[in-house]
C-alpha cells in the first residue's frame, strides 16, 4: 500500500491539519508517513498545501511528481495539480469558487460541497474533517477507528469536545461527495 | 505498534526532545524561520522543570553563540540552532570555538540565499558549514540528516564527537527536513552529567574552578607567538586527521553494481533514493552514495567506486554546485562528475534529477 496525497487550497481551511490527522491515522495503523508542507508566511487567504505520503514500506522521497490523490480546494490549486494526478489517479474538489472545472477524462473525479454544506450548518470549522470523510469514503486507506485517534492526537486537549461533531463531519462527508467521472 | 512510543513530530521538533533526553545543559537561541519550532517547542518542554537544563532567548545570533561559548568553556553540554543569515552571525563565534576547541552543537536549518535569501529549504551553506564559514583553518564536524529519526539521533551522536574530539559540531538540516512530520522513535531520557562527572571528564581544560594540583585552566584562542600558535595549528590538523580516519559516516544504497552514483546529502538525499528506485525500474544501473558526514567526507569511499569503474557521478544539490568540488577531488579524474540543482528555496523531484543523469552522464 502507498498512497501519495496532496490536499491544496487557501490558508485557513485547514488544509495542514487535515493532512495531520490523516498522518496520525497512518501512524495508528503502522504506517510509515511523511507529512511535507508548503510553509511560508502564515497567513489567511495565503496558498497552502502538505504532500502526505502513507506507505507500508519506508519511504523514500518525500516530495512528489505525481499524485495518486489531489484534494483541491481552491482555482489556483486547480490549475497547478490537476495535471499532476497520475493516470488513473483521483480528484477530489470543493466546487465552491472553481471557475474552471477538470478537465481530464484518465482520473476518477469527484466533487464535494463541502463549503456550501458547513455554511448551511453554520459549522465552518467542520469544513476539513467533512472533506476529509470524502476522502475516506473515496480511498479507504486507514478505518475509522484509527482516524479517530488520529484526530484526537492531531488536537489540542482544549478542543476535544469537538471530537463528537468532527466524526459526524467525516460521517456526512462520505454521504455528500458525489462522482462526476 | 511496537513497545517504544512512536510519534510525529516536525525535524525541528524532535530537535528540541532530543536535546533534553540527551542530557543537554543550556540551548541560547534566536528565532529564525524555518527553525524557530526549535525554541518554541524547548520553551513549551520546560526542560528548566525537569531536568535542569536551561533555554534562553537570547538578543541576538551573536550573544546566542557567545553565550555558547561560556557554558562550553565549563564542561556543560550546550547547543544553539539558526538558519543560514543566522549562522553568518555567529560564524566569528564558530571560529573561536574551534579554536579554543571547545565541544558544542550548532544546528543550521539552511534556508535559500545569499543574502536574507528566502525561507525556504535550500543547501547553500555546504561550504560555509565543511570549508570554514570563520577565518582560519578549522574544521566544524558536520552530520547531514536525511530524516526526522536522523534529526534525534544525530543531536546525541554529534555532541559524542564534539566532546571526544573537543570540537564544536553541527547538523546541517535545512528547511525541508525540519519542517516536515515523520513517525520517530524517541530515546530514553539521560540524566544530565553531575558537576563532578564533568569534572572527572573535563578537568584538564574546562575553567570550572581551580583543581589541587594542577595549573589553571585558560580557554582561549589567542596566542601571540607564532611558534606556539603553529603548534596548536599542527594539533588541531592532527586532530582533523584523526576524524577523517575515523569518523566518517555514509549510506551506500544500490552502490555494488551501479555504473552510474549519485552523491546527495540530506533532504536532496531522500528524494534521490527515489531516483534510485524509477532508473531500477528501468533497467539502469544507478546508486546512491550519501554522506552522513559532510565533515570529515567519504572521501575514501567515493575514490572506491571510481576505482572500481562507476562510468559517472552525479552530484545532486539545492545549490549552485559546491559539494560537486569534494566529488571531483575524490573521483580525480577516473569519471565525469557532474552537478545537477536547483537554487532559492527551489526543490527538485525524483524525476527531475533522473532526467539531469540521463542528459549530463548517460546519453553521452
Amino acid at each position: 500500500m502507498k498512497e501519495t496525497l496532496i490536499i491544496a487550497g487557501f490558508g485557513g481551511q485547514g488544509v495542514l491539519s487535515m493532512g495531520k490527522i490523516l498522518a496520525y491515522s497512518g501512524v495508528m495503523q503502522d504506517y510509515e508517513v511523511t507529512w511535507m508542507p508548503s510553509y511560508g508566511p502564515e497567513m489567511r487567504g495565503g496558498t497552502a498545501n502538505v504532500t502526505v505520503i502513507l506507505s507500508d514500506r519506508k519511504i523514500s522521497s518525500p516530495i512528489a511528481h505525481e499524485f495518486d490523490t489531489a484534494i483541491i480546494l481552491n482555482q489556483q490549486s486547480m490549475e497547478k495539480f490537476e495535471p499532476m494526478v497520475r493516470a488513473g489517479g483521483v480528484l477530489i474538489y470543493d466546487t465552491n469558487g472553481i471557475t474552471r472545472h477538470p478537465v481530464r477524462d484518465d482520473i476518477s473525479v469527484y466533487a464535494i460541497d463541502a463549503t456550501a454544506e458547513c455554511a448551511k450548518l453554520g459549522q465552518a470549522k467542520l469544513f476539513n474533517t467533512m472533506i476529509l470523510g470524502g476522502y475516506l469514503k473515496v480511498r479507504p486507506v486507514v478505518n475509522m477507528e484509527n482516524v479517530m485517534i488520529g484526530l484526537k492526537k492531531s488536537l489540542p486537549e482544549r478542543a476535544w469536545k469537538m471530537l463528537p461533531a468532527n466524526e459526524q463531519a467525516i460521517i456526512h462527508g462520505g454521504e455528500i461527495i458525489r462522482k462526476i467521472r | 505498534m511496537t513497545e517504544k512510543e512512536v510519534r510525529l513530530m516536525k525535524g525541528n521538533e524532535v530537535i528540541a526532545h532530543a536535546a533534553i533526553r540527551y542530557g543537554c545543559d543550556g540551548y541560547f537561541g534566536y528565532p529564525i524561520t524555518p527553525q524557530s519550532e526549535v525554541m518554541e517547542t524547548l520553551m513549551e518542554l520546560k526542560p528548566w522543570e525537569t531536568t535542569g537544563m536551561v533555554v534562553l532567548q537570547a538578543e541576538s545570533e551573536i550573544s546566542s553563540i557567545n553565550m555558547v561559548y561560556g557554558g562550553a568553556a565549563t564542561g556543560k553540554r550546550v547547543m544553539t540552532s539558526s538558519s543560514s543569515p543566522g549562522i553568518s552571525l555567529m560564524a566569528e563565534g564558530l571560529s573561536y570555538l574551534a579554536g579554543a576547541e571547545l565541544p558544542c552543537l550548532v544546528i543550521n536549518c539552511q534556508r535559500g540565499g545569499p543574502g536574507l535569501g528566502t525561507i525556504q529549504p535550500s543547501q547553500g551553506d555546504y561550504f560555509q558549514a565543511v570549508k570554514g564559514g570563520g577565518h582560519g583553518d578549522y574544521h566544524l564536524i558536520v552530520f547531514a540528516p536525511n530524516s526526522v529519526q536522523e534529526m534525534h539521533d544525530h543531536v546525541a551522536e554529534a555532541f559524542d564527537l564534539a566532546f571526544k574530539y573537543r570540537n564544536p559540531a553541527m547538523i546541517l538540516a535545512d528547511g525541508a527536513i525540519g519542517q516536515m512530520m515523520e513517525k520517530v522513535v524517541l530515546a530514553p531520557q539521560r540524566p544530565r552529567k553531575t558537576n563532578a562527572e564533568i569534572k572527572a571528564e573535563c578537568d584538564a581544560w574546562a575553567a570550572m574552578g581551580k583543581s589541587s594540583g594542577r595549573g589553571r585552566n585558560v580557554v582561549t584562542s589567542l596566542e601571540l607567538q607564532s611558534e606556539k600558535m603553529e603548534l596548536i595549528n599542527r594539533r588541531l590538523q592532527d586532530k582533523y586527521k584523526a576524524l577523517e580516519e575515523n569518523e566518517v559516516r555514509f549510506e551506500a544504497i544500490e552502490c555494488d553494481d551501479a555504473d552510474y552514483v549519485i552523491v546527495a546529502f540530506g533532504s536532496s538525499a531522500r528524494i534521490c533514493s527515489a531516483t534510485v528506485e524509477l532508473a531500477r525500474a528501468q533497467g539502469l544501473k544507478v546508486g546512491l552514495l550519501r554522506p552522513v558526514t559532510l565533515y570529515p567526507f567519504p572521501t575514501k569511499q567515493i575514490a572506491a567506486l571510481a576505482a572500481r569503474g562507476v562510468k559517472g557521478f552525479l552530484s545532486a544539490e539545492l545549490n549552485a554546485g559546491q559539494m560537486v568540488e569534494d566529488v571531483r577531488l575524490a573521483v580525480n579524474g577516473k569519471a565525469p562528475v557532474e552537478h545537477y540543482g536547483r537554487q532559492g528555496g527551489m526543490l527538485f523531484n525524483p524525476d527531475e534529477v533522473l532526467e539531469a543523469l540521463k542528459e549530463k552522464l548517460i546519453k553521452k
